[in-house]
């Protein structure tokens, strides 16, 4: 074969030089506390928020949407956005925008090699995952303590644990914070983490746009958190108005931290989408990307396109609240529907921006752990592209029972029922993949197997609820809520495990301990399936959603499910545990390349240095050549050598000289 | 390669079938393997299912809504159960036929084979379109000659049933109950929701305040409260018992307790009791918009205040009722 791709002449910068970054004139970073990082964040975000409050007041003073209350959605409002502000400004993320701004002259940053680094606003996009792991991990175990609160809640249908209002507090809490993490559980750690790598590159297309969006997730976090503060509000995460109207200062929480994760979102999206289709290395067509490349890549079609639907459905909820609009509320001209429709117009895909990242991730531990090429790699693409493409055209079959026109239910049936098409391709491709393998059940093939498992109880399910017949027996019960737990959960999470296993050893150079990932997954496996199991029975025997009460035959099977959730949530702690231990207390250095895989970001040595590659590889073939007799180089890795599958079951192997272009 | 067969002979039969995977040329058919399985699986789970669970399946059969989506749910789950089975029985079989510890592994072979068999492909995009295909036909057969299949059909519904005499009961929810009201019984209102056996019945459904969602379990009626609107679903009672109603939309503090009861008794019962429930002579009706009645009321019925009835879909230019006519519907206050 021939190499047909010309050599890049030399990068952007030379190496081991750190990128230009932004420097303020009259702010230099520098070692040490009196730099900014966390803690001026945090300072910044109390002072905006305490401004933003008090110019609130002076700007609407008085002014109550709910009558006696006593709460200023205006003050409230104004505190968040500029509390936001205020730890944007103090991370430092605004720095070189406001120099540009005002004319002054940027200069390189201090480079900070301290572990302090991760406390800043960093460019590097190793750097980026790896805050990224912390904060969605932050996430998810606020999110899932949240839970344990409410599966104590329905242990008994009659005693009550809290009262009403803060039980649907927790509920809506659990909800947001879970979708809001869920969201980005992969595109932020491993997407910013691997995608520069895989392609061959550097850094992404926007490194400042990376850093950005990682700080305003966390910002978003908090903004969210604050919702508990205000005491929560009662919509659970759809936020359906009219109720949407009625609540009190929390809503704002809910309205405000969905506009700012939706701008988190939607540059993270786009930073990763100009990354994959600009800054590839020389060689690698759209053939040759990995196949969670591909995944990354759709999701980020559907991050920047679908996430402007809520940022503005957030911004007409904080009008209706603040300036007495009527966006949403019937008796004054407005709409109901209007909140339903455009909500879910993101929302569905939404969780197609869950799903389609897990299928990535398992696609990429697949071949190493069965040592075989995917199968039917172009048709794993495609289904990824078809499922990102359709699901656009599917939200209102959260709609069917709500009085939309029901000339419309047919149409939304079909659609719903067309997007299993591109979905079943990933079973194809799975199932094809592990055909006569050799598999090893390592911990990352382990969660990629569950995914298969789950995600086909998840995915088939909801083809019952794409049913409309059989969605008028199934909506708003607990059917629905198993649904989306087994495909987000049993899917997206189980594969976010996986790549932490499997990749973790390169992020961090340490390995993580064998067996207690065996028992982390097993533990979690098992007591998933029986927590989420039994909720079908209940929502089929006619439990609704977010009750706190409920019909007492149903207490067995509620306490069931409620166990095996505390079983569920202990089985994380083990993962805790194991993180700690493997890389703070005990660590062992880990492999370059521990699993063998052909992947372009295993040759790189452990720890990546800054600039990824000494010299940006030229891509000869997909990374995929596993068992392969004679099989084509997959890179030309430079003085490192020709990066070459040698035959089956043996370890992929670097040549010593590097190979002539052979035909 | 080969294998050691006096090895193998001191071991079960597990062994020797992978012994004879082993070796060259006698590579087992898999593939038939799990499709024989799968076969006997399917062959004996499906009909045990349609015949002993089938008839029990939720929502029950008290109404003829409740027992078309009974039948939808089993057809739905029998057409299911071979997929599960299908994707089950390969994951078990190659983790255990193809897993690395097991003696004598061969190696996996790679190459071209390995990465793309267009006759799979293509079998598989063609039998999963198909399946889909009839899922939907299926789906959107079964709600359009059912009158909707019990669910809220917004304002102007397309699917009505084609019974001469419908009984209309509207459903007010609010925060946090659901009260009913009878417009051809002088439009009383109860916390009670009886209804009559052997009826079609028209719910109504609105909200006084927030989104609610009306859900009533045995009759299978499922229909958000929209404030300011009318959400029409239809269902025929066949069988008499006692219903559930729960809210099944969040609608604030006190959802989760946001429920009553009722009961389907017979015609002469529910006449008897209607016509037994006064009218507080203290309620104050809102202003009432009447509609020209588009079918015959039910016998022992007065018709005094009429919920107009959206027409049913006709070749000719389409009368309907525009959703203004519906949107007041008459309500008595301080009750």
């Amino acid at each position: 074969m021939t190499v047909t791709a010309e050599r890049e002449t030399e990068v952007v910068y030379p190496h081991p030089t750190p990128p230009v970054l932004g420097g303020f004139q009259g702010l230099p970073q520098r070692p040490g506390w009196l730099s900014q990082h966390l803690g001026t964040a945090a300072i910044g975000a109390v002072l905006g928020y305490l401004l933003g409050h008090w110019l609130g007041n002076v700007v609407a003073s008085g002014y109550t949407n709910i009558a006696d209350s006593g709460v200023n959605a205006v003050a409230i409002t104004g505190g968040l956005l500029l509390g936001v502000f205020g730890w944007l400004l103090g991370i430092g993320a605004l720095n070189y925008p406001l120099a540009k701004m005002v004319g002054l002259e940027t200069r390189p940053d201090y480079e900070s090699t301290s572990w302090t680094r991760y406390l800043r606003y960093t460019v590097d996009h190793k750097v980026v995952g790896l805050q990224y792991v912390i904060g969605v991990l932050a996430f998810l175990f606020t999110g899932g303590l949240l839970a344990m609160g409410i599966r104590t809640e329905l242990l008994s249908p009659s005693s009550h644990l809290f009262g009403p209002g803060t039980y649907i507090a927790i509920v809506s809490e659990h909800g947001t914070i879970m979708m809001m993490m869920a969201t980005s559980v992969i595109v932020g750690p491993l997407g910013n983490w691997l995608v520069p790598l895989m392609i061959g590159a550097r850094r992404t297309a926007f490194p400042r746009v990376e850093a950005f969006s990682f700080w305003i997730f966390t910002a978003g976090y908090l903004v969210i958190l604050s919702a508990l503060f205000y005491g929560g509000f009662p919509t659970g995460w759809t936020g359906y108005a009219p109720l949407q109207t009625q609540a009190g200062g929390g809503m704002m929480s809910y309205l405000v931290g969905f506009a700012v994760i939706g701008i988190g979102m939607m540059a993270a999206g786009f930073n990763l989408a100009v990354t994959i289709i600009n800054y590839r290395a020389p060689g690698m067509t759209w053939s040759r990307i990995p196949i969670f490349v591909w995944s990354i890549l759709a999701t980020c079609a559907l991050l920047t396109l679908a996430t402007p639907t809520l940022v503005a459905a957030g911004f007409f909820g904080i009008l209706d609240h603040t300036a007495q609009t009527a966006f949403f509320v019937t008796e004054h001209g407005g709409s109901s529907f209007l909140w339903e429709n455009l909500f879910w117009f993101f929302g569905h895909p939404e969780v197609y921006i869950m799903a389609l990242p897990g299928f990535g991730i398992v696609f990429e531990i697949l071949p190493v752990f069965t040592r075989k090429p995917l199968f039917a790699y172009k048709v794993a693409a495609a289904g990824m592209v078809g499922v990102a493409l359709l699901s656009f055209f599917v939200w209102q079959h959260h709609l069917f029972q709500s009085g939309i026109n029901p000339d419309m239910r047919p149409l939304f049936m079909l659609t719903t029922e067309l997007i299993s098409i591109p979905t079943g391709f990933i079973y194809l491709v799975g199932l094809g993949t592990l055909y006569k393998a050799k598999i090893k059940f390592e911990v990352p093939m382990l969660f990629a197997l569950a995914l298969f498992f789950n995600f086909l109880i998840g995915g088939i399910t909801g083809v019952f609820l794409s049913d409309v017949p059989v969605n008028v027996t199934v909506h708003g019960s607990f059917f629905v809520l198993a649904h989306f737990h087994y495909t987000i959960m049993g899917g997206l999470i189980f594969a976010f495990f996986g790549g932490l296993y499997y990749w973790l050893p390169k992020m961090t150079g340490k390995t993580m301990n064998k067996k207690l990932g065996q028992i982390h997954f097993w533990i979690m496996f098992i007591f998933f399936n029986l927590t989420f199991f039994p909720m079908f029975l209940i929502g089929l025997l006619g439990q609704p959603r977010r009750v706190f009460e409920y019909a007492q035959n149903l207490q067995a099977l509620n306490d069931f499910s409620s166990v095996s959730a505390f079983i569920l949530g202990a089985s994380f702690l083990v993962f805790v545990a194991n993180f700690v231990w493997s890389i703070f207390i005990k660590p062992t250095p880990a492999p370059a390349n521990p699993w063998d895989s052909l992947g372009l970001e295993w040759q790189t040595p452990t720890p990546v240095p800054y600039y990824n590659f000494e010299r940006i590889p030229v891509v000869l073939s997909d990374p995929y050549h596993y068992s392969e007799e004679n099989a084509p180089a997959v890179a030309d890795l430079g003085e490192e050598g020709v990066l070459v599958a040698a035959g089956a079951s043996s370890p992929a192997s670097v040549a010593e000289e590097p190979r002539p272009a052979a035909e | 390669m080969t294998i050691d067969n006096a090895e193998s002979e001191g071991q079960g039969v597990a062994a020797e079938a992978e012994a004879v995977i082993a070796q060259p040329g006698k590579e087992p058919r898999h593939i038939w393997r799990m499709v024989a399985i799968w076969l006997v699986l399917s062959a004996v789970l499906d009909p045990l299912f349609y015949i002993l669970v089938g008839p029990h399946v939720p929502p029950g059969t008290m109404t003829s809504a409740a027992k078309d989506n009974q039948f939808d749910f089993n057809i739905l789950l029998v057409a299911a159960l071979p997929v599960f089975l299908a994707v089950w029985v390969y994951l078990a079989y190659s983790a255990v036929m193809w897993r690395a510890s097991r003696k004598g592994a061969p190696e996996p072979v790679g190459g071209a084979q390995a990465r793309t068999h267009l006759g799979l492909q293509v079998g598989w995009i063609v039998t999963t379109t198909v399946i889909v295909l009839g899922l939907f036909a299926f789906g959107t057969v079964e709600v359009i000659t059912k009158a909707g299949s019990g669910g809220g059909e917004g304002p102007n519904p397309i699917w009505t049933p084609t019974s001469a005499t419908i009984l209309p009961v509207q459903v007010i929810a609010q925060q946090w109950k659901f009260t009913y009201r009878y417009p051809t019984f002088g439009g009383f209102e109860t916390q009670d929701l009886v209804l009559p056996n052997n009826t079609t019945i028209a719910f109504h459904v609105t909200s006084l305040d927030v989104i609610h969602g009306f859900w009533a379990y045995q009759l299978s009626i499922k229909a958000d409260a929209n404030p300011q609107q009318d959400d029409v679903a239809y269902a025929t009672t066949r069988q008499t018992g006692s219903v559930t109603v729960r809210c099944e939309e969040l609608c604030g503090l006190w959802h989760g307790a946001m429920f009553n009861y009722g009961k389907v008794v017979s015609k002469a019962a529910f006449v008897a009791w209607a016509k037994s429930t006064p009218t507080p002579s203290s309620c104050r009706p809102l202003p009432t918009r009447t509609c020209p009645t588009q079918t015959a009321p039910m016998a022992g019925t007065t018709p005094t205040t009429w919920i107009p009835i959206a027409t049913q879909r006709s070749t000719g230019p389409s009368r309907r009722h525009r959703d203004t006519d519906h949107l007041w519907i008459p309500v008595h206050q301080s009750c």
